[in-house]
């Protein structure tokens, strides 16, 4: 603070808290939407004060998804999409921080060629072949199945590229400790490069389960009984001739937003770390 | 850089890069590859799949297409659109929370965590509230008069899913832009205070233009945003209309619904994959080589 000017300051709090209500308002709206009956909604205007058939919104959605035909509990949409972040995230982890550890602690015949090929990877995302790698995962016969679903995000420059300039932070005397001590690099790698690469682990590890959990176009295309919670909204949405149960879509997207938001707010310092060295 | 300490190796570093290697190898490099060939060929016989080398037909024909030339212009005009609403309203917020001292903490993590929810959610909570018959905001605009219908009305299906997109980017750019803010020393803006600057003249001769490594870093990233992650906001809101040429039609989702929905034209579909093969390589180079980040934690 440079000089003090009250006017401004409460000016300042103004803006945020109208900031704050902006970003808020939205959800706001879809709670009380997952509040009221289906016919209390369409007759709208919906009144903005929360109406009494949350548990029975809430008790349909996750039991049985809704009347709607071919609806599905969004209950195991969400272990779904649970099962599809984790995996995602906990892959990335592994196969980057192994690649990481060859490229920086190995000299041997490709390294930088295969170090390029990993950098590839970030001018390719799903959009720029769609069709293709959908024709490889069916060809492989992997539609509708969770590998499907999950190995073919898992290769990531992103974290290989971070675990790589962490591991050239590692002093190098540390490594010579070891060699003397007798240890080989496998040894190396759990004793010591593991426990000093956690605070980067739990970083990527909140980016990397969000990025799983919001995952739309891949899952779009290569579910169909094995729907996650985001694709589940979506279906809900394609109705056809009839109504759109907007209840029961208010609470399953709020249950869709909840995970990944409490891993934000709460792993939050890790959060940050994580978004500004993903994007070095 | 290199490590001079290094492990004998033997088979171990191959065994290590394995796994990450044939993920690559499979879904990533010859799919695109696969794309890139077949944008040269045409299919001449649909069903034994028999295709001729065409040169670059299916580009020329591509770029002569109304749709694509439409889709091309919607895409600049809505990555410039939510690129400018996220950056402006973020950066506001960011300059107002770096004054006041009372709160910044809980401010900050107020505005953060839209990050978390996935861009077809962020696109159902809009479409909910601007939904013609039954949206709230939209009942707001019947009553003041203002005839709303973003399912006829391609202007207004343009903003809807822009600020839908915007609306969920704030909390990213507000992060980067409230470090790149505390990143400046102090010292200049007492300096500058002490010569009769006042709060405004201060922000854009001294602040603002040391923010520009922050913006334009971030501006690359909006884009980017733009381009590929908003794909989920359009769906779930216009599925790339209304219209025929399509108001909201971004080149992903052309891309998607040429592809994978009717009948697929794989000539057409491969050589729009190579054009946002190179639009990302472009943007890729950019991010790389021109984005200097000097922002500081």
């Amino acid at each position: 603070m440079v000089e003090n000017r009250p006017v401004l300051t409460l000016i300042s709090h103004i803006v945020l808290a109208l900031g704050v209500l902006m970003v808020a308002f939205p959800i706001y709206i879809t709670f009380v939407g997952s509040t009221h009956t289906l016919p209390d909604i369409l007759n709208a205007p919906m009144s903005l004060v929360p109406g009494d058939a949350i548990w029975d919104n809430y008790a349909a959605a996750l039991g049985t998804g809704g009347d709607m035909s071919g609806a599905r509990p969004v209950s195991v949409m969400l272990w779904n999409s649970f099962v599809m972040a984790m995996v995602i995230a906990v892959g990335k982890i592994i196969i980057s921080m192994m690649s990481a550890f060859a490229i920086v602690y190995f000299r041997f015949p490709f390294r930088m060629f295969f170090f390029w090929l990993i950098f590839i990877t970030l001018m390719l995302p799903v959009e720029v072949r769609i069709l293709p790698t959908f024709q490889v995962v069916a060809g492989l016969g992997l539609v509708d199945t969770y590998f499907g679903l999950t190995v073919p995000l898992i290769a990531s420059a992103t974290a290989t590229f971070l675990f790589r300039q962490f591991f050239l932070t590692v002093p190098d005397e540390l490594t010579e400790a070891a060699r003397i001590d007798g240890a080989g690099p496998i040894r190396f790698f759990f004793d010591i490069l593991l426990p000093l690469s956690r605070t980067n682990i739990a970083a990527l590890f909140v980016i990397l389960f969000i990025y799983g959990w919001n995952q739309y176009l891949w899952p779009l295309l290569i579910s169909d009984n094995l729907e996650t919670v985001v694709i589940g909204i979506r279906r809900m949405l394609t109705v056809g001739d009839a109504d759109i149960q907007w209840n029961i879509v208010m609470a399953t997207t709020l249950l869709a937003m909840i995970p990944p938001v409490l891993v934000v707010v709460f792993m939050q310092r890790w959060f940050v770390k994580g978004l500004v060295e993903t994007e070095k | 850089m290199h490590k001079k300490v290094v492990f004998q190796h033997g088979m171990l570093p191959y065994l290590l890069v394995a796994p990450q290697i044939i993920i690559t190898l499979v879904f990533f490099i010859w799919p695109a590859w696969d794309a890139i060939v077949t944008s040269f060929y045409r299919v001449t016989n649909v069903f034994t799949g028999q295709a001729r080398f065409v040169w670059l037909q299916n580009f020329e024909r591509l770029f002569n297409d109304p749709f694509y030339y439409n889709s091309l212009q919607v895409t600049a005009a809505f990555s410039l659109t939510v690129a400018v609403l996220a950056m402006g309203v973020a950066l506001l917020f960011a300059v107002m929370a770096d004054r006041v001292i009372r709160g910044a903490m809980a401010y900050k993590t107020l505005f953060i965590w839209p990050y978390a929810i996935a861009p077809a959610v962020a696109g159902v909570l809009w479409l909910f509230m601007f939904q013609p018959t039954i949206g709230i905001v939209a009942y707001l605009f019947d009553v003041l008069g203002y005839e709303w219908n973003f399912l006829t009305n391609g202007t207004q299906a343009f903003l809807l899913t822009a600020v839908a997109a915007a609306w969920k980017q704030i909390s990213y750019n507000f992060l980067f832009f409230l470090a790149g803010l505390q990143s400046i020393p102090k010292s200049l803006i007492e300096a500058a205070a002490i010569d009769g600057a006042g709060p405004a003249r201060r922000f854009w001769t001294i602040v603002f233009p040391l923010l520009t490594p922050t913006t334009f870093f971030l501006l690359v990233i909006n884009v980017v945003y733009a381009f590929f992650d908003t794909f989920g906001i359009i769906d779930a809101v216009t599925q790339g209309g209304p219209g025929s040429p399509g108001a909201t039609n971004i080149l992903v989702y052309k891309v998607y619904s040429d592809c994978c929905a009717g009948s697929p034209d794989l000539g057409s579909s491969s050589a729009q994959s190579v054009v946002l093969m190179i639009i990302v390589i472009a943007l890729t180079v950019v991010q790389f080589r021109f984005v200097e980040r000097r922002v500081h934690y």
